[in-house]
This record gives C-alpha cells, sequence and structure tokens, in this order.
C-alpha cells in the first residue's frame, strides 16, 4: 500500500465517520448545537405554499416592504422553516410546511397589520413576547395546533363536519386591554425619524398620532399612568414597553429611543405594519400531513429495495470490485444524507427520486471504470497497473457525462427557482449534488478500496473479476 | 455483433416506428395539460364515512357546480384512513377565486360533508391563468437553453477529435429523438390512461435528455480514442461498430441498475410522482438506444456523407446502404 492510499483512507475513514455523526445525531443537534435534523418539504410533512400577486402595479421596493410585513407575521405565527421570498416584479412565495389548516394562516397574512397599545398593569413584557389582547384575542400564534410539529401528522387533517364550523382551540394566557384599534392610526402622522428635543442626548423619535375613541382613550390612559410602562403591540407580539413620560394629549404621541436604527425600524414597522398593497392568492399548494406521511412511508421503501437491488447485481455481476463498490454506495448514502441535513437540502418527494437516481448515476461511474478495468486485466497487466489504467481511460467519459447532467440540474434548478416549483428544485438539487458526490465516492473512494486489496493474496484471482484469465496476474500471484 | 452499423438504417426505422404514431396523437390529440401548465385547481378529498364504490360522481360534480365550480372532473380512488379503505375523489376545476380563495373551500367543503359527512381535504393545488402560462414559456426556454448549453459543452469537450461539431450535432439529434418519443408517448398515454403533463412532467424530461446525453457521450468517447488510436487498414464504419461493442455491457449495466432503481420507486415509491418515474423509464430506455443505434450511426452517416446518395434512384435508402 502506498502512503498516498493510507492518507486516502485516513480522509475516507473521517469523512464517514462526521457524516454517520450528523445522520445519527441526537436529537437533530450536532457540533455547536447546529440543528441538523431532516427537513421534509411540504409534500412530505403537509403545509401551504401559496403565490401572492400584487392587486395593483407596484415598485418592487413596495413588494419587499410586502414580503418583510408576511414574514414578521409568519414569525408571529410561531411556524419554523417558513420561507418568504419575492418572485419577480409583483409575486411574493410563501411557504408554511407543517400547521393545521394552513389556508386560515394564509388568511391571516394578507389581513391588514394591527397596531395597538396595551394596558400591561405595570408589568413590562419581553419584546418579541406575542400576547393576547382584548382587540386581537385570538392570535394564531397562540393557538396550540398552530405550533404542531412533524411528528403530528395524522390527526393534521383539516376535517369539516357537516354540523359544526371549525372552532379554533382556544389559548391559554391572559388577555391584555388594548387602548388603541389598529384601524385608528393616522398614518399621515407617522413621519420619519427626526432627532428628539435638543438633539443633545442624541435620541430619535417618531411622531405618530391617533383619531377618534383611540385618541381619546390613549390620552386618558396616560395621563393616569405616568412613569408607568405601556406597552407598544403589533400584530400581537411586543415590540416595545416604554414609560410613559406624560399624557398624549390628542392621542399624539412620539416614540423615542436612542439609535436611528431603532428609529427607522420602527417608523417601518409603524407605517408599513399594514400591507401596503393588498395581495391576490395567484396559486396555492396545500398537503395535509397524513398525505404526506404515506409518501415518506413509501419512499423509504423504495429507497430500500433500490438499494438492496443495485447491491445484489453488483456483487453479482462484478464480483470483488463490485462489492467494493457497494461499500462505496453506502458511504455515499450516508453522505448524501448528511448533506442534506447540513446545508440543509428540503427533501421532497421529487427530490427523494432524483437521490434514488443519483444512486444510478453513482454506479455508471463505477460500471464504466470496471469495464476498463477487465480489458485491462485482460490485456495482461497487472492488478496494481490495471487500476491504475483504468481510472485514467474511464476519467473522460465519467468527467463529460457529469457535466453534461449538472448543467440540466442547474437549468432545472433556475426554472424552479423563477415559478417557486420548490418540487422540481429539491429534484435538481438532489440529483445535481449526487453526481458531484459520486465523482468523489467513484473516482477517490473505490479506487482507494482497489488498492488496498491489492497486496492482499486473494485479491489477485481472475475469478473475483469475472476473467477466466489475467496472465498479468499470475506472477504476483505466485510471488506471494 | 460486427454487423450493428451495417444495419444502420433499420435501427432509424424502427425508432421512426415509435416516434410517428406519437407524433400523429400528438397532432389530433395533443397532451393533456396538467394544472402547472393550464391553470386550474385539483381537490384531493377523502370521504371518511364512505367505503370505496358508494359515491357518484354525477353528484359531487353538481355540488361542485352549485358552488359555482362548472364542470369539474371527478375522478374516484380510494385511501386508507386507520387502517380502513375509504372512498376518496380527485376533482378538477378551474383555479380558485383570486380576492377570497378561503371563503371558497370552505363553502365547497361545507357542502361536501353535509351531503356525505366528515371529508377530508387531503390536498389543493390552486394555479392561476397568468401563472400557468408563464410556466408554459419557461418551460419551452429551459428545453431549448439546456439543448444550447449541452451542445457548446460536446462541441469543447470533444475539440481535439476531428469535426468536433458533428459529435455535438448527432447527441442533440439523438435527444430530440428522445424528446419527441417520450412527448408522442406521453401523448398516446394521456388518451390511454389519462396522463397529465406536468411541472413533473418536464422535469423528467429534462432529466432525459441529460442521461441520454450522458450514454452518448460514453460511446462517443469510445470512437475518439478509437480514432486516435486507428489502424491505417481501419474503415470509419468499423471503427464506430467496435466502439458500441465495447461500450455495450456498460450501457446495459448502467441502464439494468437505473432501471432497478426506477421499477422500486415505480412499485413502492409514492402515488403522486408515480408519473414522473414512468415517463423516466420511457425515457431512459429510449435515451440509451439512442446513443448506441442512432447517435454513433449518424456519425457514420456524415463521414460518409450518404444523404447524396439517398435520392439517386440506384441505391435507395435501407440497409443495403453501402460501407464506404
Amino acid at each position: 500500500m502506498r502512503s498516498r492510499d493510507i492518507y486516502s483512507l485516513i480522509f475516507i475513514l473521517l469523512i464517514a465517520g462526521i457524516a454517520l455523526s450528523i445522520v445519527f445525531a441526537p436529537e437533530g443537534r450536532w457540533l455547536f448545537n447546529r440543528d441538523v435534523s431532516v427537513r421534509l418539504g411540504l409534500d412530505l410533512r403537509g403545509g401551504i405554499q401559496v403565490l401572492l400577486r400584487a392587486a395593483e402595479p407596484v415598485e418592487r421596493s413596495v413588494m419587499q416592504t410586502a414580503a418583510g410585513v408576511i414574514e414578521r407575521r409568519i414569525n408571529g405565527l410561531g411556524v419554523a422553516e417558513s420561507v418568504v421570498q419575492l418572485s419577480g416584479n409583483d409575486r411574493i412565495i410563501v411557504e408554511i410546511p407543517g400547521i393545521d389548516n394552513p389556508e386560515q394562516a394564509i388568511e391571516t397574512l394578507r389581513g391588514t397589520g394591527k397596531l395597538e397599545f396595551i394596558d400591561t398593569k405595570g408589568e413590562f413584557l419581553a419584546p418579541g413576547t406575542i400576547v393576547r389582547t382584548t382587540g386581537s384575542p385570538n392570535p394564531v400564534a397562540l393557538r396550540p395546533t398552530a405550533t404542531a410539529t412533524g411528528t403530528d401528522t395524522v390527526t393534521g387533517t383539516t376535517t369539516v363536519t357537516g354540523t359544526e364550523e371549525i372552532t379554533p382551540t382556544v389559548p391559554e394566557g391572559p388577555i391584555y386591554e388594548s387602548i388603541t384599534d389598529g384601524k385608528d392610526l393616522d398614518l399621515n402622522s407617522v413621519q420619519p425619524p427626526q432627532i428628539a428635543g435638543q438633539s443633545l442626548t442624541n435620541q430619535f423619535a417618531v411622531p405618530f398620532a391617533f383619531t377618534g375613541e383611540s385618541a381619546r382613550r390613549l390620552e386618558q390612559f396616560t395621563a393616569a399612568n405616568i412613569q408607568r410602562p405601556m406597552c407598544i403591540v403589533l400584530d400581537n407580539q411586543v415590540f416595545s414597553c416604554p414609560v410613559v413620560q406624560a399624557a398624549l394629549i390628542g392621542g399624539r404621541g412620539e416614540i423615542t429611543t436612542s439609535t436611528r436604527q431603532d428609529a427607522e425600524q420602527i417608523y417601518t414597522q409603524l407605517k408599513y405594519g399594514a400591507l401596503p398593497v393588498p395581495l391576490q392568492v395567484e396559486s396555492s399548494r396545500t398537503v395535509s400531513a397524513s398525505l404526506g406521511q404515506g409518501s415518506v412511508d413509501a419512499s423509504i421503501v423504495a429507497g430500500l429495495v433500490g438499494l438492496l437491488t443495485v447491491a445484489l447485481f453488483m456483487i453479482l455481476f462484478y464480483r470483488l470490485p463490485g462489492f467494493l463498490a457497494t461499500v462505496a454506495l453506502l458511504l455515499y448514502t450516508a453522505i448524501s444524507f448528511a448533506l442534506y441535513q447540513l446545508i440543509p437540502v428540503t427533501l421532497t418527494l421529487p427530490g427523494i427520486a432524483g437521490f434514488i437516481l443519483s444512486i444510478g448515476v453513482a454506479v455508471d461511474a463505477n460500471v464504466l471504470i470496471f469495464a476498463r478495468l477487465k480489458e485491462e486485466l485482460r490485456r495482461g497487466r497487472s492488478l496494481n497497473a490495471s487500476i491504475d489504467a483504468a481510472f485514467v481511460e474511464a476519467w473522460p467519459a465519467i468527467r463529460d457525462s457529469s457535466v453534461a447532467t449538472l448543467i440540466t440540474c442547474t437549468i432545472l434548478f433556475m426554472f424552479g427557482n423563477t415559478f417557486g416549483v420548490s418540487l422540481i428544485k429539491g429534484f435538481a438539487l438532489t440529483l445535481g449534488l449526487g453526481i458531484a458526490l459520486s465523482l468523489f465516492t467513484a473516482m477517490v473512494v473505490t479506487r482507494t478500496f482497489l488498492h488496498m486489496i491489492n497486496p492482499l493474496p486473494f485479491a489477485q484471482n481472475p475469478w473475483l473479476y469475472e476473467l477466466k484469465d489475467a496472465p498479468g496476474m499470475r506472477h504476483v500471484r505466485e510471488a506471494a | 455483433m460486427d454487423k450493428l452499423v451495417k444495419f444502420r438504417y433499420w435501427w432509424f426505422a424502427l425508432s421512426l416506428a415509435i416516434i410517428i404514431p406519437g407524433l400523429v396523437s400528438l397532432a389530433i390529440f395533443g397532451l393533456r395539460l396538467g394544472i402547472d401548465f393550464s391553470g386550474g385547481a385539483l381537490w384531493d378529498i377523502q370521504f371518511v364515512e364512505r367505503a370505496p364504490g358508494q359515491l357518484d360522481t354525477e353528484r359531487i360534480r353538481a355540488i361542485f357546480a352549485a358552488q359555482g365550480f362548472e364542470g369539474a372532473l371527478v375522478q374516484l380512488t380510494e385511501s386508507q384512513v386507520d387502517g380502513r379503505t375509504v372512498a376518496s375523489a380527485v376533482v378538477r376545476t378551474r383555479s380558485l377565486s383570486e380576492t377570497d380563495p378561503e371563503a371558497q373551500r370552505q363553502r365547497v367543503l361545507s357542502a361536501l360533508s353535509a351531503e356525505y359527512g366528515t371529508v377530508n381535504q387531503q390536498a389543493l393545488q390552486s394555479v392561476g391563468a397568468t401563472v400557468s402560462a408563464e410556466s408554459t414559456r419557461s418551460a419551452v426556454i429551459a428545453v431549448i437553453a439546456a439543448c444550447v448549453v449541452i451542445l457548446a459543452y460536446l462541441t469543447f469537450a470533444f475539440r481535439r477529435a476531428p469535426h468536433p461539431v458533428r459529435y455535438g450535432v448527432c447527441a442533440i439529434l439523438a435527444m430530440i429523438h428522445d424528446v419527441l418519443l417520450v412527448l408522442g408517448v406521453a401523448s398516446i398515454l394521456g388518451v390511454v390512461i389519462g396522463l397529465e403533463v406536468d411541472a413533473l412532467f418536464l422535469t423528467a424530461l429534462l432529466t432525459v435528455i441529460s442521461f441520454s446525453v450522458h450514454d452518448t457521450i460514453v460511446v462517443f468517447d469510445r470512437i475518439r480514442e478509437n480514432l486516435v488510436n486507428r489502424r491505417p487498414t481501419e474503415t470509419f464504419d468499423e471503427i464506430v461498430n467496435h466502439s458500441i461493442v465495447q461500450t455495450l455491457p456498460r450501457s446495459v449495466n448502467t441502464q439494468l441498475t437505473t432501471f432497478f432503481t426506477l421499477m422500486a420507486l415505480l412499485l413502492f415509491g409514492g402515488e403522486s410522482i408515480r408519473n414522473l418515474v414512468l415517463i423516466l423509464l420511457i425515457g431512459l430506455v429510449s435515451g440509451t438506444y439512442s446513443s448506441i443505434f442512432n447517435a454513433a450511426q449518424l456519425l457514420v452517416v456524415w463521414e460518409n456523407r450518404e444523404w447524396s446518395r439517398w435520392f439517386r434512384r440506384s441505391a435507395p435508402p435501407g440497409a443495403e446502404a453501402p460501407a464506404a
């Protein structure tokens, strides 16, 4: 064994170890508590994907603001791994996985933003806390079903019976009294941040004003609660709890911050808490969690059967090299899944099909090499020389065909990206990744394995290579 | 095995025998477009309180029509709930309203459950008209872009071989063979088993393209290598024939392993990717065939400039076309 092969072997074992530690990471947590759990796509865990389009022609910047508003609201829903992205100039793709009753969630997203000042009876609430208010006592985020995880799959179907309407589960927690109603906010009064007071303290202020009933109540409340906290809540999420400095006469006031950045943020929240443009649901895809679970089970069976058949075929047909290729194939599978979990790649049904198809591609590189190996052995070269020659000669074909497939994967990925057809993206990604990875397993792993068995006496047997005679081997065997 | 090249016109004839009926079907019936490309909505509904056979498509159609979805296409299936087999229906309608889809959905589900008891909406997809039109356009662009980029790459990869453009063009011709064959078969299957062309179909088609080129490259690579080590007495026909024979075991074995994995997917994989896998299976067989029996053979036709003989009365096209 050459020292180069030993280094390769150490490298391979290291990669295998890392891959296995990721795949079997306890509770989906790996180094530095990184989340490496398996991400399942909407079609496998259930959920919704919608394409929202602006109802009227707008600037791209307005759409970006709208996407920001929606993203904040989804975070308010308490859903992990959601996706909000702009598509083209007037569309927003929203994906929310693993929630019950996804259509209602989308309706919540399309609703208008709600700014409230709430009476916390002197309590300071941490920014980001989701609260129930009298104005909006039943936020989706606090419904127990809204945070359902992938494990709660069988019951996760949308069920409607003839006699009863969908009754949302009542969330728990105190209901804070809203002093103001979001719809009473005078948007014209919300002005960009100004330097507050004498400017010596470097404070920034965002002016705002309420009208009607809200203005009157805000004035009363602040007059009675000077030096006590009052919380600003946007879409049921606490933004901050400033201390009331003075009564807000006429419902008019300003929010002061110490940095311009904070002030800008508050300004945006107030001004754009409401969606800047009405959005229409142009297309949507909903999959129930139970349908998804069935697909996961089916895919696992298909994957195992596929892997087993290929392994059996390789061993029966190519014997010793086939066995080594099967070991490399198992390694390939482990690394693939480790990469899916690390990157992370969201697994969809076509994505799994792409992976299973890539097993065939991974084997192809080996098949090409073994065909050359047999030719070289027949020609009378020694096993060692045949191995090296086989890899050199098979390389151009492997390289060119891999590049051609990678080109197609790139185009598929771009196509999928433009229209938010995440199913196609998943397929292109797993297939492309598989092809890149199979270059490594075929060219490095199988080669190192072959070099390793080369010095072993039993390996010098033509039968193991499905040959009657290998003239180059004989003297090696006799010498051994 | 040494007559693979000699029979080239028979191989071409076999390809045409499959492609032409497909093209005729394509011209008459076209493709059955799924909602990705034609727009519309697809409802997958489970009737928990009904056993298979207890549903009536006309009744379901009427319920949908009463809620504003006239002309719904209803297909009855069955599914499993807690180990029981219950009735399901896949209903295709026009797309949901853009302004208030949720209310519309609720009304339909309530109307269905008023008639049939508890219903579960398993999946619901709705694609608007503009999206589907744009998807169709970018699908065509994607296929053309794939062809152009692969042609450019092949010309580059075979730049050292004589006439590098020929390799690219012949690979593309084989690829067009596969695309036409898959489209034709999809059209026939659309008529026979109602196969729909959706975004996953396009995915399968593009994969078939890349795998077809993959196979062609392996054969061409051998030809390129054998041309370098050419013996003076060897003709181009012999070299191509020899190269095909050399790569045949690899082509068959790779085809078999891919075939095994796809069969596993077809038999055990999820229902929703069955069409994807079916198209892949057909396309991959076609891809391997076209790389051996079309792409490599076309190189011979080109090398011998045989088209100059096709229309001469003395030497009609056919298996007897003389080897140069």
